[in-house]
């Protein structure tokens, strides 16, 4: 299983040909408090780079972009009910969808979880 | 993930500026200054100020000291308060007001003897010194207190902390200021506020700012709060903020601020735009500032469009969020009149998608100001 991030601040956990979406501990501490999420239906097609979630803080909404292409195969239900969840745990419990990897050569443009967290310091 | 990022300019700093960085403020940059837009959390921020008492910097804000012969006589001119009858001490609300009746800034005006200590925002500040200065015959002098800065602390522990560091402050009325003197200094304090709660402003030479701040936060019911809680605060006591839901193109009676004109003065008239402003009052004005109920979980903010039912556009929404208190979205805007009662159901529309909404009584949460004798 790997790791990679955006500079839009989307992490996607790739398995096998299945790749979890959300954002990072970066992006949830500079929204601050969440309080909507809106993820994409089971079976949506996502282009690389299209507007595939809605995040919204108490003071802006902000657009989740599909790091990669796919189909998606689950939205978290459980981040729409409570949306703090991508606060408390946003690398983990408060991921955003699955999708399933149409071209995995589109990884390769990504950082890697070092190269993202060392990235982020300089920002 | 997509954000907003902020252009390049210069900004001022806070007397308060390293006060509130040590305490962990996120500065972000507002009415020209950098300012801390929360420190824990806006949510936790703004459900500590309705439970116990936040400590708010708004030195941005402009305090200026009007006198001179004739000041009472000569603001009535630019406003429509009733400036010659002010008593003494007691904070008014009031409105700038352009030759057309559209709002150039809303204010806290407050008759100390002859002299008027007045309250601007901070966005405006500069266009209505220029305003008041072109406006105002030569005798009458407009000081701007740069070196005050002003604090608020706001809830309903907010008399309780503030009277054991400045003893007598609780013995103010609500709309009622007075002058103090903590650790050698002049303070000026006012009864009011801006989050719907008991609190109190406090005027104070900005370099001892810092020091009433850590003695007010010494006490643990008192907690530093920052400007999103401040927003989040005002909206769901139902208050307007300037150059959102107040500009030049709205007038007093379109604001339903109709209170701030006495009734010496809508007899009298003589205010910028008292002939439309009067003529609103008596037919109605083409549309109102309300509250708006919305469905859902997703806030629907400033610049959302208001549809009737046939898909008309009807008005737009100037200021919208998530309430902490209410854990829904709540929002406010102008709507045609004759679909301003509460109750009425409308469209909102926001990037495209559409929201069920109903026009709300404000405010969305009630005032708890303090009453003199009431039991707490």
């Amino acid at each position: 299983m790997s790791l990679y991030f955006t500079k839009e601040h989307e992490w996607v956990r790739v398995d096998g040909d299945t790749a979890t979406v959300g954002i990072s501990d970066h992006a949830q501490e500079q929204l601050g408090d969440i309080v909507f999420a809106e993820v994409p239906e089971t079976g949506k097609r996502l282009t690389k780079g299209q507007e595939a979630a809605v995040v919204e803080s108490v003071k802006a909404a902000s657009d989740v972009y599909s790091p990669v292409s796919g189909e998606v195969v689950d939205g978290n239900s459980k981040v729409a009910d409570d949306p703090s969840i991508v606060n408390s745990d946003p690398e983990g419990e408060g991921w955003f969808f699955k999708l399933k990897l149409d071209n995995p050569s589109e990884l390769d443009g990504l950082m890697d979880e070092n190269a993202y967290r060392e990235w982020v310091k300089t920002l | 993930m997509s954000s907003e990022t902020n252009p390049g300019e210069t900004l001022d700093k806070l007397p308060l500026d390293s006060w509130h960085r040590a305490r962990g403020g996120r500065m972000v940059p507002f009415a020209g200054y950098e300012m801390p837009v929360q420190y824990e959390g806006i949510i936790a921020e703004h459900l500590w100020t309705r439970e116990n008492a936040g400590l708010f910097d708004v030195s941005h804000m402009g305090q200026l000291f009007v006198h001179g012969r004739g000041v009472d006589a000569a603001l009535e001119k630019l406003m429509p308060g009733d400036f010659q009858a002010a008593a003494d001490m007691k904070p008014k609300y009031s409105l700038l007001l352009e030759e057309d009746g559209g709002i150039v800034d809303d204010l806290m005006a407050t008759r100390r003897g002859e002299d008027f200590y007045i309250v601007v925002n901070g966005a405006t500040k500069h266009g209505d010194i220029d305003l008041m200065q072109r406006l105002l015959p030569d005798e009458v002098v407009i000081d701007h207190m740069k070196e005050q800065a002003l604090l608020a602390l706001q809830g309903p522990r907010a008399a309780e902390v503030l009277e054991t560091i400045i003893p007598g402050v609780s013995e103010l009325g609500f709309m009622q200021g007075g002058p103090f003197h903590w650790h050698g200094r002049s303070l000026w304090i006012s009864r009011s506020g801006y989050t719907g709660e008991d609190g109190f402003e406090i005027s104070v030479p900005a370099i001892g700012a810092a020091e009433l701040a850590d003695a007010i936060t010494a006490n643990e019911l008192a907690k530093p709060i920052g400007l999103g809680a401040r927003d989040s605060l005002r909206l769901e006591a139902g208050l307007p903020l300037y150059g959102h839901d107040l500009d030049t193109r709205t007038t007093p009676v379109m604001a339903d601020l109709v209170f701030a004109i006495n009734k010496r003065r809508r007899l009298d008239g003589g205010f910028p735009g008292a002939m439309r402003i009067l003529a609103e009052m008596e037919n109605g004005p083409a549309e109102k500032r309300v509250g708006f109920d919305i469905d859902g979980r997703q806030p629907v903010r400033e610049g959302a469009l208001v549809l009737d039912g046939e898909g008309n556009e009807v008005g737009k929404i100037t200021s919208g969020g998530f309430s902490p208190s209410l854990q829904r979205p709540i929002a406010m805007g102008y709507v045609a009149t004759p679909l301003a009662e509460p109750g009425t159901a409308l469209k909102l529309e926001q990037r495209g998608k559409l929201f069920d909404a109903r026009v709300a009584a404000m405010p969305f949460v009630p005032h708890r100001y303090y009453r003199k004798g009431a039991s707490a």
